[in-house]
């Protein structure tokens, strides 16, 4: 599975990217909101991916019965989840106010520091 | 010995509060450490003239092989000697030269941290403590020159010397580092016993072009000579140290220091002995353009450094003793003129010789100082100065190699140093009265003091040679790297040098009286001279703020577009180079994959894709949505059942939020042209096809054991969970949770802040202030 993640994941890097190249503000948000995905699916590939063995000890026991997928990137990713959220908000909330004040949803009229 | 020197920097920040106790004669106060130093060294002369050579050792960085040995022989005593009795002097004139300046506190900050530089410059044994002494001399210097920082002139001469050093000194970093790997120490005393083996190293000729280049910047060398004229924008006290007695002699003093190991070469020799005649009769020519005196005298330094030069160059066992004598000389005669010069500037107003007339009558004592100081100049008996040019004349005609090229460059050069010394010491105090901008009278007692001790010291020695022939042979004797044996005398019987010195005395004496039509004819070649060396200095200036102009303007064009392209390009390039190059590259492409899983991924990519294409907000949103959602689906097939519902529920709280906040954002508009549609595509295709190859790489490669074995074998019994992922979250790591949690936090903080802040309040706010320029447009 890992092969065909690593074409998505290069896939979707590749979008995200060409949308953050944009000059519209909203397509670089989106762009973003793509990025982080990407990412986060990054550390979850990288880890190698387990089918069926979630990281859970059964009542009673002390340790895992079987081999279970790496809880250690899983763990990370969703830290990273719930930050991008944050992130994602703040940019949006940020955006419409600058639409608001530049009535334009052009980066290249946002160079001057005075509007 | 070190603590002294130390010491001495710690004084110089004092120095203000120096001034708050004693006013105007904090300098004299000062002067006490230059002095003691020097009688310590007095103390000392026995036992080095004797032959031996003090190390006072202490570790600086002993792991790095850095210490702050000092170390006395001949020569560095030499320079010692000259750099506090000379300094002593300097401290008590810049007294009275600079009587009432507001900022003389700061000049004596400068000032005595100069004089420390040098002084461990000139005693330092390893070779990063003197370079780091070496870039002390020049930002002081340029501080020194700058000095009068309202001056453009000032600021720009500063601005010129210390990028002319500097960039020697950058030169000189690498010479240091060739010479310590090839002689496989970074200790003075030891590579020059090693001469025979760095001689014959490989990097010989570039290590030596690299030391000469830092040398010869520092002594204003041709081409580099033009920076040290300029330099007397300083205030003249700093000229009389700094640019003629000290300074400009580092240079000088490192090649002495290296002759031993890296002397006597054919490569030596020739480049050596050629830009030190070379500069010699150049300095001496362009003394004689000028009628500012401190110009004068500065190019007359300029021809002094070059005759040392060539003498190093030369390299026989009088040539060094010519070297030391002349050196000795120089210092003396050099900075009384200097503070001749000062007395003449400070009294009368003006620095223009030919404005200066007559001055005999009010300035006596002046003009006895000037005279015997410039017959040491000019090397009349029976001054220092003569014993100086005869031996210079000698070894020049005993040279081993170009001796009569080089003996007809010292001829002419002697001849206009003959008629400089003349202009300086003769035109300013005989002749018809000329008024000047201020009345002139005696210069006060602190100025006086200095220019007197140094004339009497030039004459004295003159016609004493023996007192100071053990200090000079022992000097020779450091250059040279064996004991020399041998004394000085002032009569040495009518022969070949004799001869030489009386034409020059002659022929001077004839430009002297003919010196307005000299330079009417010096005139002529402006045109030629004006396109020199300083026209490259100014040309490679311009350039470098073309360059960075254009520069800058390529890189920081504030294009966010343009940066991330930028780097974007370069971590695709190096990496790609990286893998292909550095790493043996295997690719492991076994797909095992079903068919929910395939269905999954596909539309995970045309979710994305869909995103990038579709013209309306909302057909985005929602491509971007769907996305989200397969990626939690992935996560649950994939055995992280905690992931996969985190991001069902982030997706749809981020679908939610971008539909009611986009919702008043109008359509896409096509902002871009074609082309540049397709550098993106091109530029993110590479990017994404990178990512792809390194987690193949990174999924084919040796995986490291990881951590996590741990976490999974104490999550109950330490962490009292069963859900391994949660315990990590809350307990193993449960300080990245905390600052998760400050980000979300304040992420809300911002978010509540810029809803609750309206558009109509801005135009309000800005109705309220009609005259300011809110908005352009």
């Amino acid at each position: 599975m890992e092969p065909l993640m690593a074409v998505v994941i290069g896939i979707l890097y590749a979008t995200a990217i060409y949308m953050m190249l944009r000059r519209s503000i909203v397509k670089l948000v989106i762009g973003l909101m793509l990025l982080s995905n990407a990412a986060n699916l990054l550390i979850f590939t990288s880890a190698g991916m387990t089918r069926g063995a979630p990281p859970l000890i059964p009542e009673g026991a002390s340790e895992p019965l079987r081999q279970v997928a790496d809880p250690l990137p899983q763990a990370l990713v969703l830290t990273a989840i719930v930050i991008a959220f944050g992130v994602l908000s703040f940019a949006v909330v940020l955006i419409r106010r600058a639409y608001e004040i530049v009535k334009a949803d052009d980066l290249d009229k946002m160079k001057d520091t005075d509007t | 010995m070190q603590l002294a020197v130390l010491g001495g920097f710690v004084l110089a920040a004092f120095a203000p509060l120096l001034h708050r106790w004693f006013g105007e004669r904090a300098g004299l106060v000062m002067a006490i450490l230059p002095a003691g130093l020097a009688l310590w060294l007095f103390g000392q002369l026995p036992s080095v003239v004797a032959g031996d050579t003090l190390v006072f050792e202490y570790a600086w960085m002993p792991g790095l092989d850095i210490t702050l040995t000092f170390l006395l022989d001949g020569l560095s005593l030499l320079f010692a000697l000259l750099i506090s009795v000379i300094g002593v002097f300097v401290l008590v004139y810049a007294g009275g030269y600079l009587k009432g300046h507001q900022d003389l506190a700061r000049f004596h900050v400068v000032l005595v941290a100069f004089m420390m530089s040098m002084l461990g410059l000139v005693l330092a044994d390893n070779l990063v403590a003197m370079f780091v002494f070496w870039e002390l001399t020049s930002i002081t210097s340029y501080l020194l020159i700058g000095f009068n920082h309202n001056d453009p002139e000032a600021r720009k001469s500063a601005l010129q010397g210390l990028f002319v050093t500097v960039g020697g000194g950058m030169a000189l970093m690498a010479g240091l580092v060739m010479l310590a790997n090839a002689g496989n120490s970074w200790s003075l005393q030891e590579l020059i016993t090693r001469g025979d083996a760095l001689r014959q190293h490989e990097l010989y000729l570039p290590m030596l072009l690299c030391l000469l280049g830092g040398a010869f910047t520092k002594s204003a060398q041709f081409p580099f000579h033009f920076w040290l004229p300029n330099a007397m924008a300083a205030p003249t006290p700093v000229s009389a140290y700094l640019h003629s007695a000290t300074m400009v002699k580092a240079g000088i003093y490192l090649m002495a220091r290296l002759h031993p190991a890296l002397g006597g070469t054919e490569s030596w020799t020739l480049i050596l002995s050629l830009f030190g005649a070379l500069t010699m009769v150049t300095g001496a020519f362009l003394a004689l353009r000028h009628t500012g005196i401190k110009q004068v005298l500065a190019y007359s330094t300029v021809m002094a450094l070059g005759t040392l030069t060539m003498l190093l160059g030369i390299g026989t066992q009088e040539a060094l003793i010519a070297f030391a004598t002349f050196l000795l000389a120089h210092s003396l005669y050099k900075g009384a003129l200097f503070m001749v010069a000062g007395i003449l500037d400070h009294e009368t107003g003006t620095k223009d010789i030919a404005a200066m007339g007559g001055l005999r009558k009010a300035m006596p004592i002046t003009m006895v100082c000037a005279v015997v100081a410039a017959l040491s100049l000019g090397g009349i008996i029976p001054m220092l100065g003569f014993i100086g040019k005869e031996l210079m004349l000698e070894s020049v005609l005993h040279a081993e190699r170009l001796n009569g090229l080089l003996l007809m460059m010292s001829l002419a050069a002697a001849i206009m140093t003959m008629a400089a010394a003349a202009i300086v010491a003769l035109r300013p105090f005989f002749g018809s009265w000329k008024d000047t901008p201020r009345s002139p009278h005696e210069g006060p007692v602190s100025m006086l003091a200095g220019p007197a001790t140094l004339a009497t010291l030039s004459l004295l020695f003159g016609l004493l040679p023996s007192w100071v022939s053990p200090l000079v042979m022992a000097t020779a004797s450091s250059v040279e790297g064996s004991a020399v044996d041998s004394y000085l005398a002032l009569w040495h019987g009518v022969n070949l040098p004799l001869i030489l010195s009386l034409i020059s005395l002659a022929v001077g004496l004839l430009i002297y009286r003919h010196w307005e039509r000299w330079r009417d004819w010096q005139g002529r070649l402006d045109p030629i001279l004006n396109r020199g060396p300083e026209a490259c200095y100014f040309l490679l200036m311009n350039l470098i703020v073309v360059v960075s102009e254009w520069q800058t303007r390529m890189l920081q064009n504030g294009y966010i577009r343009n940066y991330l392209v930028m780097t974007l390009l370069v971590l695709v390039g190096l990496t790609s180079h990286a893998l292909v190059y550095r790493h043996d590259l295997v690719l492991d492409v076994s797909l095992d994959v079903r068919a929910h899983e395939a269905l999954v991924a596909g539309l995970m990519v045309a979710g994305a894709v869909t995103a990038c294409i579709m013209r309306s907000r909302l057909a985005s949103v929602a491509a971007v949505g769907t996305m989200g959602f397969c990626i939690a689906l992935t996560f649950v097939l994939f055995s992280a059942p905690d992931l996969g519902i985190t991001q069902m529920l982030v997706e749809t709280l981020t679908v939610i939020l971008l539909i009611l906040v986009l919702f008043r954002l109008p359509r896409f508009a096509t902002l871009s042209t074609p082309l540049e549609r397709v550098r993106d595509v091109v530029v993110a295709l590479a990017t994404g096809g990178l990512i792809t190859v390194l987690i193949l790489a990174v999924i084919s490669g040796e995986q490291l054991p990881s951590i996590s074995d741990y976490m999974v074998a104490n999550s109950v019994p330490e962490g009292h969970g069963h859900n391994i992922v949660n315990v990590i979250l809350v307990d193993f790591r449960a300080l990245d949770t905390l600052g998760e949690i400050f980000v979300l936090a304040l992420a809300a903080i911002g978010v509540y802040a810029m809803l609750r802040f309206h558009a109509d309040e801005y135009d309000a706010a800005k109705q309220r202030l009609p005259h300011e320029e809110y908005l352009d447009g």
